[in-house]
Protein backbone atom coordinates (compact mmCIF):
# COMPACT_ATOMS: atom_id res chain seq x y z
CA UNK A 1 0.00 0.00 0.00
CA UNK A 2 1.20 3.03 -1.32
CA UNK A 3 0.75 6.62 -3.10
CA UNK A 4 2.88 7.31 -5.43
CA UNK A 5 2.02 11.07 -7.15
CA UNK A 6 -1.11 13.22 -7.06
CA UNK A 7 -1.38 15.51 -10.21
CA UNK A 8 -3.89 18.19 -10.26
CA UNK A 9 -5.23 19.93 -13.63
CA UNK A 10 -7.10 22.71 -14.37
CA UNK A 11 -10.21 22.80 -17.08
CA UNK A 12 -7.41 24.36 -19.72
CA UNK A 13 -4.86 21.68 -19.42
CA UNK A 14 -2.66 23.54 -17.67
CA UNK A 15 -0.79 21.76 -14.16
CA UNK A 16 -1.93 23.74 -11.56
CA UNK A 17 0.17 21.37 -8.68
CA UNK A 18 2.79 17.99 -8.79
CA UNK A 19 3.30 15.77 -5.93
CA UNK A 20 5.25 12.90 -5.66
CA UNK A 21 5.73 11.08 -2.32
CA UNK A 22 6.83 7.57 -3.07
CA UNK A 23 7.78 7.41 -7.04
CA UNK A 24 10.01 4.73 -8.19
CA UNK A 25 10.51 5.20 -11.73
CA UNK A 26 10.49 8.50 -14.24
CA UNK A 27 8.99 8.91 -17.11
CA UNK A 28 12.16 9.60 -19.03
CA UNK A 29 10.74 13.17 -20.43
CA UNK A 30 10.85 17.07 -19.09
CA UNK A 31 7.95 17.45 -16.04
CA UNK A 32 6.05 19.52 -18.57
CA UNK A 33 6.02 16.95 -21.25
CA UNK A 34 4.83 14.67 -19.08
CA UNK A 35 2.09 16.82 -17.50
CA UNK A 36 0.56 17.08 -21.12
CA UNK A 37 1.26 13.28 -21.58
CA UNK A 38 -0.81 12.55 -18.39
CA UNK A 39 -3.62 15.64 -19.12
CA UNK A 40 -4.08 14.16 -22.96
CA UNK A 41 -4.66 10.25 -21.25
CA UNK A 42 -7.32 11.36 -18.88
CA UNK A 43 -8.68 13.75 -21.34
CA UNK A 44 -8.45 10.66 -24.21
CA UNK A 45 -9.90 7.76 -21.55
CA UNK A 46 -12.71 10.63 -21.02
CA UNK A 47 -13.72 10.74 -24.75
CA UNK A 48 -13.17 6.77 -25.17
CA UNK A 49 -15.51 6.30 -22.26
CA UNK A 50 -18.58 8.42 -23.63
CA UNK A 51 -18.28 7.32 -26.65
CA UNK A 52 -17.85 3.54 -25.84
CA UNK A 53 -20.40 3.23 -22.83
CA UNK A 54 -23.51 1.29 -23.31
CA UNK A 55 -25.39 3.14 -21.51
CA UNK A 56 -25.76 6.58 -19.69
CA UNK A 57 -23.23 7.72 -16.63
CA UNK A 58 -22.91 10.22 -14.04
CA UNK A 59 -19.57 10.45 -12.67
CA UNK A 60 -17.80 8.74 -15.90
CA UNK A 61 -14.30 7.86 -15.46
CA UNK A 62 -13.38 6.92 -12.24
CA UNK A 63 -10.17 4.80 -11.47
CA UNK A 64 -8.14 2.39 -13.53
CA UNK A 65 -5.39 -0.19 -12.92
CA UNK A 66 -2.80 -1.90 -14.16
CA UNK A 67 -0.36 -4.48 -12.81
CA UNK A 68 1.05 -2.28 -10.76
CA UNK A 69 -0.61 0.56 -10.38
CA UNK A 70 -4.42 2.59 -9.58
CA UNK A 71 -4.95 5.78 -11.19
CA UNK A 72 -7.71 7.92 -9.78
CA UNK A 73 -9.72 10.40 -11.08
CA UNK A 74 -12.19 12.98 -9.63
CA UNK A 75 -13.29 16.02 -11.80
CA UNK A 76 -15.20 18.61 -10.04
CA UNK A 77 -17.77 20.38 -12.08
CA UNK A 78 -15.81 23.46 -12.56
CA UNK A 79 -13.37 21.14 -14.53
CA UNK A 80 -10.81 21.34 -12.10
CA UNK A 81 -9.09 17.73 -12.20
CA UNK A 82 -7.06 15.66 -9.38
CA UNK A 83 -5.37 12.06 -10.43
CA UNK A 84 -3.97 10.50 -7.83
CA UNK A 85 -1.39 7.26 -8.25
CA UNK A 86 -1.60 4.90 -5.66
CA UNK A 87 -0.44 0.80 -5.34
CA UNK A 88 -3.02 -1.63 -6.20
CA UNK A 89 -4.09 -2.59 -2.63
CA UNK A 90 -5.73 0.59 -1.75
CA UNK A 91 -9.55 0.70 -2.43
CA UNK A 92 -11.78 3.86 -3.74
CA UNK A 93 -9.74 6.87 -3.13
CA UNK A 94 -13.15 9.23 -4.41
CA UNK A 95 -13.64 10.72 -0.71
CA UNK A 96 -10.02 11.52 -0.74
CA UNK A 97 -9.89 13.56 -3.49
CA UNK A 98 -13.39 15.17 -2.56
CA UNK A 99 -11.80 16.24 0.36
CA UNK A 100 -8.52 17.64 -1.00
CA UNK A 101 -10.69 19.77 -3.46
CA UNK A 102 -13.49 21.12 -0.96
CA UNK A 103 -11.80 20.32 2.35
CA UNK A 104 -7.86 21.80 0.93
CA UNK A 105 -7.77 23.49 -2.20
CA UNK A 106 -11.53 25.62 -1.46
CA UNK A 107 -9.96 26.63 1.50
CA UNK A 108 -6.71 26.90 1.24
CA UNK A 109 -6.65 28.71 -2.32
CA UNK A 110 -10.01 29.70 -3.63
CA UNK A 111 -10.09 31.85 -0.46
CA UNK A 112 -6.64 33.41 -0.47
CA UNK A 113 -6.84 36.34 -2.41
CA UNK A 114 -3.24 36.06 -2.80
CA UNK A 115 -3.47 32.76 -4.98
CA UNK A 116 -5.04 33.11 -8.88
CA UNK A 117 -6.63 30.25 -9.69
CA UNK A 118 -5.32 29.75 -13.08
CA UNK A 119 -1.57 29.53 -12.11
CA UNK A 120 0.41 26.75 -10.61
CA UNK A 121 -0.07 26.59 -6.96
CA UNK A 122 2.62 28.02 -4.92
CA UNK A 123 1.36 28.69 -1.80
CA UNK A 124 3.08 27.20 1.32
CA UNK A 125 0.59 26.48 3.00
CA UNK A 126 -1.57 24.49 1.03
CA UNK A 127 1.36 22.59 0.03
CA UNK A 128 2.20 21.74 4.00
CA UNK A 129 -1.15 21.18 4.64
CA UNK A 130 -1.89 18.45 1.67
CA UNK A 131 1.64 16.72 2.16
CA UNK A 132 0.43 16.01 5.73
CA UNK A 133 -3.33 15.24 4.63
CA UNK A 134 -1.96 12.78 2.36
CA UNK A 135 0.83 11.29 4.57
CA UNK A 136 -1.70 10.86 7.42
CA UNK A 137 -3.67 8.51 4.68
CA UNK A 138 -4.43 4.61 5.97
CA UNK A 139 -3.29 3.81 2.30
CA UNK A 140 -0.05 5.56 2.56
CA UNK A 141 2.02 3.63 4.87
CA UNK A 142 4.23 2.86 2.52
CA UNK A 143 6.36 -0.58 2.53
CA UNK A 144 9.29 -0.41 0.82
CA UNK A 145 11.55 -2.89 2.62
CA UNK A 146 9.02 -5.46 0.58
CA UNK A 147 8.56 -4.68 -2.54
CA UNK A 148 11.95 -2.55 -3.42
CA UNK B 1 -24.12 -10.79 -14.65
CA UNK B 2 -23.60 -8.83 -17.58
CA UNK B 3 -21.30 -8.98 -20.20
CA UNK B 4 -22.15 -5.73 -22.83
CA UNK B 5 -19.40 -6.45 -25.44
CA UNK B 6 -16.45 -8.10 -26.18
CA UNK B 7 -13.24 -6.52 -28.69
CA UNK B 8 -10.57 -8.29 -29.86
CA UNK B 9 -7.53 -5.66 -30.83
CA UNK B 10 -4.39 -7.07 -33.18
CA UNK B 11 -1.03 -6.47 -31.79
CA UNK B 12 -1.32 -3.19 -33.97
CA UNK B 13 -4.34 -1.67 -32.76
CA UNK B 14 -6.57 -3.30 -35.50
CA UNK B 15 -10.06 -4.65 -34.24
CA UNK B 16 -10.37 -7.96 -35.74
CA UNK B 17 -13.64 -8.85 -33.79
CA UNK B 18 -16.55 -7.35 -32.25
CA UNK B 19 -19.42 -8.70 -30.77
CA UNK B 20 -22.41 -6.80 -28.52
CA UNK B 21 -23.83 -9.55 -26.28
CA UNK B 22 -26.43 -7.74 -24.10
CA UNK B 23 -27.61 -4.10 -24.88
CA UNK B 24 -29.40 -2.69 -22.07
CA UNK B 25 -32.24 -0.82 -23.03
CA UNK B 26 -31.75 3.35 -23.08
CA UNK B 27 -34.24 4.49 -25.49
CA UNK B 28 -37.40 6.97 -24.23
CA UNK B 29 -39.96 7.82 -26.50
CA UNK B 30 -41.90 10.99 -25.50
CA UNK B 31 -44.77 13.39 -27.09
CA UNK B 32 -44.39 16.49 -27.49
CA UNK B 33 -46.81 19.04 -28.79
CA UNK B 34 -45.63 22.22 -30.12
CA UNK B 35 -43.38 24.04 -29.70
CA UNK B 36 -40.63 21.28 -28.42
CA UNK B 37 -38.83 22.41 -25.41
CA UNK B 38 -35.90 20.73 -26.68
CA UNK B 39 -32.76 22.39 -28.42
CA UNK B 40 -31.85 19.87 -31.51
CA UNK B 41 -28.65 20.01 -33.54
CA UNK B 42 -26.97 18.43 -36.06
CA UNK B 43 -23.68 16.62 -34.22
CA UNK B 44 -21.55 14.39 -36.64
CA UNK B 45 -24.48 13.25 -39.01
CA UNK B 46 -26.80 12.46 -36.28
CA UNK B 47 -29.67 14.88 -35.06
CA UNK B 48 -28.54 15.25 -31.07
CA UNK B 49 -29.90 16.65 -28.02
CA UNK B 50 -28.46 20.18 -27.35
CA UNK B 51 -30.30 21.70 -24.53
CA UNK B 52 -33.19 20.77 -22.36
CA UNK B 53 -32.06 17.54 -20.42
CA UNK B 54 -35.99 16.14 -18.73
CA UNK B 55 -37.73 13.01 -17.86
CA UNK B 56 -34.53 10.80 -18.54
CA UNK B 57 -33.63 12.02 -22.36
CA UNK B 58 -29.77 13.28 -21.78
CA UNK B 59 -28.18 16.02 -23.58
CA UNK B 60 -26.15 13.96 -25.91
CA UNK B 61 -28.98 11.94 -26.93
CA UNK B 62 -29.44 11.45 -30.89
CA UNK B 63 -33.34 11.06 -32.06
CA UNK B 64 -33.70 7.53 -33.10
CA UNK B 65 -37.39 7.50 -34.61
CA UNK B 66 -39.93 10.35 -35.10
CA UNK B 67 -43.84 8.67 -35.33
CA UNK B 68 -42.77 5.74 -34.76
CA UNK B 69 -40.43 5.71 -38.29
CA UNK B 70 -36.88 5.14 -37.65
CA UNK B 71 -34.41 7.69 -38.18
CA UNK B 72 -31.56 6.93 -40.61
CA UNK B 73 -28.68 9.86 -40.24
CA UNK B 74 -30.20 12.59 -40.10
CA UNK B 75 -33.42 11.67 -42.02
CA UNK B 76 -36.50 10.07 -41.85
CA UNK B 77 -36.52 6.45 -43.64
CA UNK B 78 -38.91 8.44 -46.37
CA UNK B 79 -36.07 10.92 -47.20
CA UNK B 80 -37.53 13.73 -45.08
CA UNK B 81 -35.14 15.97 -43.09
CA UNK B 82 -35.88 15.15 -39.35
CA UNK B 83 -35.24 18.64 -38.55
CA UNK B 84 -37.72 19.99 -40.79
CA UNK B 85 -40.12 17.51 -39.91
CA UNK B 86 -39.68 18.70 -35.87
CA UNK B 87 -40.12 22.33 -37.13
CA UNK B 88 -43.23 21.95 -38.56
CA UNK B 89 -46.05 23.06 -36.49
CA UNK B 90 -48.55 20.77 -38.55
CA UNK B 91 -46.97 17.53 -37.48
CA UNK B 92 -47.63 17.91 -33.61
CA UNK B 93 -48.66 16.41 -31.05
CA UNK B 94 -45.29 14.39 -32.53
CA UNK B 95 -44.06 11.31 -30.41
CA UNK B 96 -39.75 11.72 -30.70
CA UNK B 97 -37.81 8.75 -29.43
CA UNK B 98 -34.20 9.46 -28.05
CA UNK B 99 -31.67 7.01 -27.08
CA UNK B 100 -27.69 6.61 -27.16
CA UNK B 101 -26.37 5.87 -30.27
CA UNK B 102 -25.16 2.80 -31.96
CA UNK B 103 -21.87 3.00 -32.56
CA UNK B 104 -20.83 2.00 -36.67
CA UNK B 105 -18.30 -0.14 -37.40
CA UNK B 106 -15.98 2.27 -38.40
CA UNK B 107 -16.68 3.87 -34.69
CA UNK B 108 -15.53 0.62 -33.10
CA UNK B 109 -12.38 0.80 -35.06
CA UNK B 110 -11.25 3.71 -34.19
CA UNK B 111 -12.26 3.46 -30.48
CA UNK B 112 -10.54 0.24 -30.85
CA UNK B 113 -7.08 1.56 -32.01
CA UNK B 114 -7.71 4.17 -29.66
CA UNK B 115 -7.29 2.34 -26.16
CA UNK B 116 -4.01 0.63 -28.10
CA UNK B 117 -2.71 3.66 -27.61
CA UNK B 118 -4.44 4.49 -24.09
CA UNK B 119 -2.86 1.00 -22.74
CA UNK B 120 0.34 2.11 -23.86
CA UNK B 121 0.26 5.37 -22.47
CA UNK B 122 -0.65 4.34 -19.29
CA UNK B 123 2.42 1.58 -18.79
CA UNK B 124 4.66 5.21 -19.92
CA UNK B 125 3.31 7.37 -17.07
CA UNK B 126 4.06 4.23 -14.48
CA UNK B 127 5.09 5.43 -11.11
CA UNK B 128 6.54 1.56 -10.41
CA UNK B 129 8.95 0.43 -12.67
CA UNK B 130 7.95 -2.48 -15.74
CA UNK B 131 3.87 -1.71 -15.27
CA UNK B 132 1.80 -3.11 -17.72
CA UNK B 133 -1.05 -1.26 -19.64
CA UNK B 134 -4.68 -0.42 -18.42
CA UNK B 135 -6.32 -3.48 -17.60
CA UNK B 136 -9.44 -2.85 -15.49
CA UNK B 137 -10.92 0.98 -16.32
CA UNK B 138 -13.94 1.66 -14.17
CA UNK B 139 -16.80 4.28 -14.26
CA UNK B 140 -20.10 4.48 -12.89
CA UNK B 141 -21.48 2.30 -15.71
CA UNK B 142 -19.33 -0.45 -17.37
CA UNK B 143 -15.78 -1.83 -16.18
CA UNK B 144 -13.91 -2.89 -18.97
CA UNK B 145 -11.23 -5.70 -18.53
CA UNK B 146 -8.55 -6.15 -20.51
CA UNK B 147 -6.16 -8.86 -21.12
CA UNK B 148 -2.98 -8.65 -23.36
CA UNK B 149 -1.69 -11.94 -24.44
CA UNK B 150 2.04 -12.75 -24.70
CA UNK B 151 1.61 -11.83 -28.75
CA UNK B 152 0.09 -8.62 -27.94
CA UNK B 153 -2.71 -9.16 -29.01
CA UNK B 154 -5.76 -7.70 -26.65
CA UNK B 155 -8.85 -8.82 -25.00
CA UNK B 156 -11.59 -6.49 -24.07
CA UNK B 157 -14.67 -7.22 -21.83
CA UNK B 158 -17.25 -4.46 -21.10
CA UNK B 159 -19.24 -5.53 -18.24
CA UNK B 160 -21.74 -4.76 -15.57
CA UNK B 161 -20.10 -2.24 -12.55
CA UNK B 162 -21.39 -4.44 -10.05
CA UNK B 163 -20.10 -7.86 -11.65
CA UNK B 164 -16.94 -9.68 -9.79
CA UNK B 165 -14.06 -9.88 -11.62
CA UNK B 166 -13.84 -11.00 -15.26
CA UNK B 167 -10.12 -12.65 -15.46
CA UNK B 168 -11.19 -16.45 -15.75
CA UNK B 169 -13.59 -15.20 -18.55
CA UNK B 170 -10.71 -13.34 -20.26
CA UNK B 171 -8.76 -16.78 -20.00
CA UNK B 172 -11.88 -18.60 -21.49
CA UNK B 173 -11.82 -15.81 -24.39
CA UNK B 174 -8.19 -16.29 -25.42
CA UNK B 175 -9.08 -20.13 -24.80
CA UNK B 176 -11.51 -19.92 -27.78
CA UNK B 177 -9.56 -17.73 -29.81
CA UNK B 178 -6.52 -19.98 -30.01
CA UNK B 179 -8.73 -22.89 -30.02
CA UNK B 180 -11.20 -22.02 -33.00
CA UNK B 181 -9.51 -18.81 -34.68
CA UNK B 182 -5.73 -19.39 -34.64
CA UNK B 183 -5.98 -23.55 -35.79
CA UNK B 184 -8.16 -22.92 -38.15
CA UNK B 185 -6.40 -23.21 -41.20
CA UNK B 186 -8.30 -20.67 -43.30
CA UNK B 187 -7.70 -17.74 -40.65
CA UNK B 188 -4.68 -15.76 -41.43
CA UNK B 189 -2.94 -13.85 -38.07
CA UNK B 190 -3.85 -10.23 -37.22
CA UNK B 191 -6.72 -10.31 -39.78
CA UNK B 192 -10.56 -10.37 -38.66
CA UNK B 193 -11.64 -13.28 -37.27
CA UNK B 194 -14.59 -14.59 -39.59
CA UNK B 195 -14.80 -18.36 -37.98
CA UNK B 196 -18.34 -19.85 -37.59
CA UNK B 197 -17.13 -21.81 -34.37
CA UNK B 198 -15.75 -19.01 -32.81
CA UNK B 199 -18.47 -17.34 -33.07
CA UNK B 200 -20.65 -20.07 -31.70
CA UNK B 201 -18.61 -21.06 -28.60
CA UNK B 202 -17.61 -17.17 -27.46
CA UNK B 203 -21.30 -17.47 -27.18
CA UNK B 204 -22.23 -19.92 -25.24
CA UNK B 205 -19.24 -18.98 -23.00
CA UNK B 206 -21.15 -15.79 -22.53
CA UNK B 207 -23.93 -17.33 -21.52
CA UNK B 208 -22.47 -19.74 -19.25
CA UNK B 209 -20.76 -16.94 -17.22
CA UNK B 210 -24.43 -14.97 -17.31
CA UNK B 211 -25.93 -18.16 -15.73
CA UNK B 212 -23.04 -19.23 -12.96
CA UNK B 213 -22.92 -17.62 -9.47
CA UNK B 214 -18.83 -18.40 -9.94
CA UNK B 215 -18.14 -14.66 -9.94
CA UNK B 216 -19.50 -12.95 -6.83
CA UNK B 217 -21.18 -9.73 -6.98
CA UNK B 218 -19.01 -6.82 -5.81
CA UNK B 219 -15.29 -6.90 -5.57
Amino acid sequence: MTIYNLYVFDRFGTCLFYQEWNRYKQSGMSKDEEYKLMYGLIFSIKSFISRISPMDFKDGFLNYSTNCYRLHFFETPSGLKFILNTGLNVGPMREVLQHLYSGIYVDLIVRNPLCSLNKPIESLLFKTKLDAYIRGLPAFTADEGTQH
Amino acid sequence: MTVYSVYIINRAGGLIYQLDHANPKTEVEKTFSYPLELTLKIMDERVVVAFGQRDGIHVGHTVLGVNGDNVKGRQLEDGREVLEVIANQENYPIAIRFGRPKLSTNERIMLASMFHSLYAIGSQLSPEQRSSGIQLLETDAFKLYCHQTLSGVKLIVLADPRQGTMEGLLKKIYELYADYALKNPFYSIDMPVRCELFDLNLQATLEATERTTFYAPGS
